[in-house]
């Protein structure tokens, strides 16, 4: 007991204390602008574009939901924004897993190229324009297949989730083998058990990229609906106010270009937040196993 | 020492394998294929797919030496040599945007380094472990928000009329400004806005080095009556400098990648002086303006840089730590 009151002086107290102070204020400060975003959803129009809104919500109306919530487009959207994010998901997971495992076998023939073969694509990249028209010659700009397929492997997951086979215990796979089983046997009944930590990470970071992702989905899509949230969102900032038939009802209604674009922002950060707690469970882990690898 | 020689021994024994004749190497070939197709045909979708995705648009990338047209394809058209080179480096607009890259990256590297250790540092002090726990929930937040999230709230809070910025401003008497129109706001308000999304998740490779220190140091420490403090710059600092050393590494092997797609959403031409990067110029040329050749050069000049930059820094790492980064 004496000891472990020795163990903190007056000063380390003071120090302690200074410290969550200043993390309690970086916690603030990072959360402050999703509390401002939200009052801005939930204010009056006027008071949103006039610059009321600091903390809370001024003149609080739902306006700005109804608007947004009756908008067949921000649902369009939002169902494609489902349909990338599960159909992705599930592309990649099916490319990766099988890939991981052959690339955790000992006995694949050019096991250092294939593995450089993968590496190398996080080193070099040809960049924007001839991913752009390579998507173009393969026929699949403005498709739903295009944005599933086409981002579906990212050798950094791979890597991660080869690591984690490669070391997992030797001894549940040979007494599989000795019962008859197959590589397919194997990865399916002792290799996908075993790595749940593993896999979960990977699919929620696939869930999360694909539900956040934007840039492609801007370039490749043309279609109003086929786009996903994400570039919904990005047209309503970038063109709402420039939309005549839009700001010809400004006057006569209680949302503005701020408020409805608060309330797009936190229709879509709702589902993040709901998963949020679980990608945390993982994700610590996740990213120290992809790191370093001897 | 003795497991050293045991593995050499191994490898002796796998080389020393007695020399085959042709037929028996096509033999012991078919035989392993019998055996094992399983794991080719598991291989076979991450190669095919890397090869369509991947390594083709790498195949592409010679229109950069080529004088493309959409009509005749990427191989049918005429070779030009290095002329689409030559006309960016005389363009002033790409010769802007490499220095942008390189400034604004600097920005990142003297701001946005220190931040997540700094910060790891002082969750290592938070004594209440609820607290702690909170502060990390919620500081690790921000990394899963997407980009256009972020530039909504960023274009919302900097905005003349509308945003909390200005509004906050008034309060102390200060005219109005329209930040997101000003060359010379840009860059803080870019740098900015990466470190309130990236310290607080960067820090979590640096809380994992802390946790990985020996505890008998801080043991041995408390004996000799060193303060908290103390024990923070002489031991824990100390300890994770290696993983600092390879994380500024990794950061200076990825200069060239600056997130552009903030840029895109946040920019505008009043502010292309300070944002533009290259990445932005190789959207606007190509995607936007349809000179494919120029900005697929303009591409791979910065994939070949970033490329000799990542090749570095891993060898960098691999010298200094002993492990490679992949």
């Amino acid at each position: 007991m004496a000891m472990s009151m020795n163990l903190y002086s007056r000063g380390d107290k003071i120090f302690a204390v200074a410290t969550s102070i200043l993390i309690g204020m970086f916690t603030v400060a990072t959360l402050y602008p999703f509390i401002y975003i939200a009052a801005v959803s939930f204010s009056g129009g006027f008071a949103a574009a006039a610059g009321k809104v600091v903390l809370t919500p001024v003149d609080s109306t739902l306006a700005a939901y109804k608007y947004v919530l009756s908008e067949p487009k921000f649902w369009m959207s939002y169902r494609n924004t489902f349909i990338y994010t599960i159909g992705g998901t599930i592309m990649s997971l099916l490319i990766i897993i099988p890939g991981a495992y052959a690339l955790s076998r000992p006995q694949l023939i050019g096991r250092r190229f294939w593995n450089l073969f993968v590496a190398f694509t996080l080193w070099f990249n040809a960049g924007l324009i001839p991913f752009f028209l390579n998507m173009r010659d393969l026929n699949l700009l403005d498709s739903y297949i295009g944005i599933i397929i086409g981002f579906a492997v990212n050798a950094f997951n791979l890597i991660l989730l080869r690591n984690f086979f490669e070391a997992l215990p030797q001894s549940f796979e040979e007494a599989a083998r000795m019962d008859g089983a197959n590589d397919f046997q194997i990865l399916w009944k002792v290799y996908l058990p075993l790595s749940k930590p593993a896999i979960a990470t990977i699919t929620l970071f696939c869930i999360v990229s694909r539900w956040n992702g934007f840039f492609w989905a801007m370039v490749l899509l043309q279609s109003e609906e086929k786009i996903p949230l994400q570039v919904f969102l990005r047209h309503t900032i970038a063109f709402l106010s420039d939309d005549q038939e839009f700001t010809a009802t400004l006057s006569t209604q209680a949302y503005s270009v701020e408020s409805v674009t608060g309330a797009i922002i936190v229709c879509s950060i709702i589902p993040v937040l709901i998963v949020y707690p679980f990608i945390q469970k993982y994700f610590e882990k996740g990213i120290l196993l992809g790191g370093v690898k001897e | 020492m003795s497991s050293e020689k045991d593995k050499q021994h191994g490898h002796a024994a796998v080389r020393a394998r007695p020399k085959r004749s042709l037929k028996d190497k096509l033999g012991w070939f078919s035989d392993h294929i019998r055996n094992e197709w399983q794991i080719y045909l598991m291989l076979l979708p991450t190669v095919v797919w890397m090869i369509v995705f991947l390594y083709k648009p790498m195949y592409g990338l010679q229109i950069a030496f080529k004088d493309y047209s959409i009509f005749r394809g990427v191989a049918a058209s005429p070779w030009v040599g290095w002329e689409h080179f030559g006309t960016l480096f005389s363009n002033d607009q790409f010769l802007r945007a490499v220095s942008n890259t390189i400034k604004i990256s600097a920005l990142n590297l003297l701001f946005g380094f220190p931040a997540p250790i700094i910060l790891a540092l002082m969750f290592n002090e938070v004594l209440h472990a609820v607290y702690k726990r909170t502060a990390q929930t919620i500081v690790y937040l921000p990394h899963f928000i997407s980009t256009v999230i972020i530039a909504g709230i960023v274009t919302t809070a900097f905005s003349p009329t509308a945003g909390v910025v200005n509004t906050v401003m008034g309060w102390f008497g200060l005219d109005s400004i329209y930040f997101l129109t000003r060359p010379e706001w840009f860059r803080p308000i870019f740098v900015g806005t990466g470190i309130w999304q990236e310290a607080g998740f960067g820090s979590i490779v640096f809380l994992a080095a802390i946790a990985g220190v020996n505890p008998s140091l801080y043991e041995s420490a408390v004996v000799d009556g060193a303060s908290r403090w103390q024990m923070m710059w002489k031991i824990t600092i100390p300890s994770i400098l290696p993983t600092i050393i390879i994380m500024l590494i990794i950061r200076i092997g990825s200069i060239m990648e600056v997130s552009f797609e903030l840029i895109i959403l946040l920019y505008q031409p009043a502010t292309w002086s300070t944002a533009d990067v290259v990445n932005t110029f190789v959207y606007r040329q190509g995607l936007q303006s349809g000179q494919y050749d120029m900005a697929a050069a303009a591409g791979l000049f910065n994939a070949a840089v970033a490329f000799v930059l990542v090749m570095t820094a891993n060898t960098l790492s691999r010298r200094y730590s002993r492990t490679s980064l992949w």
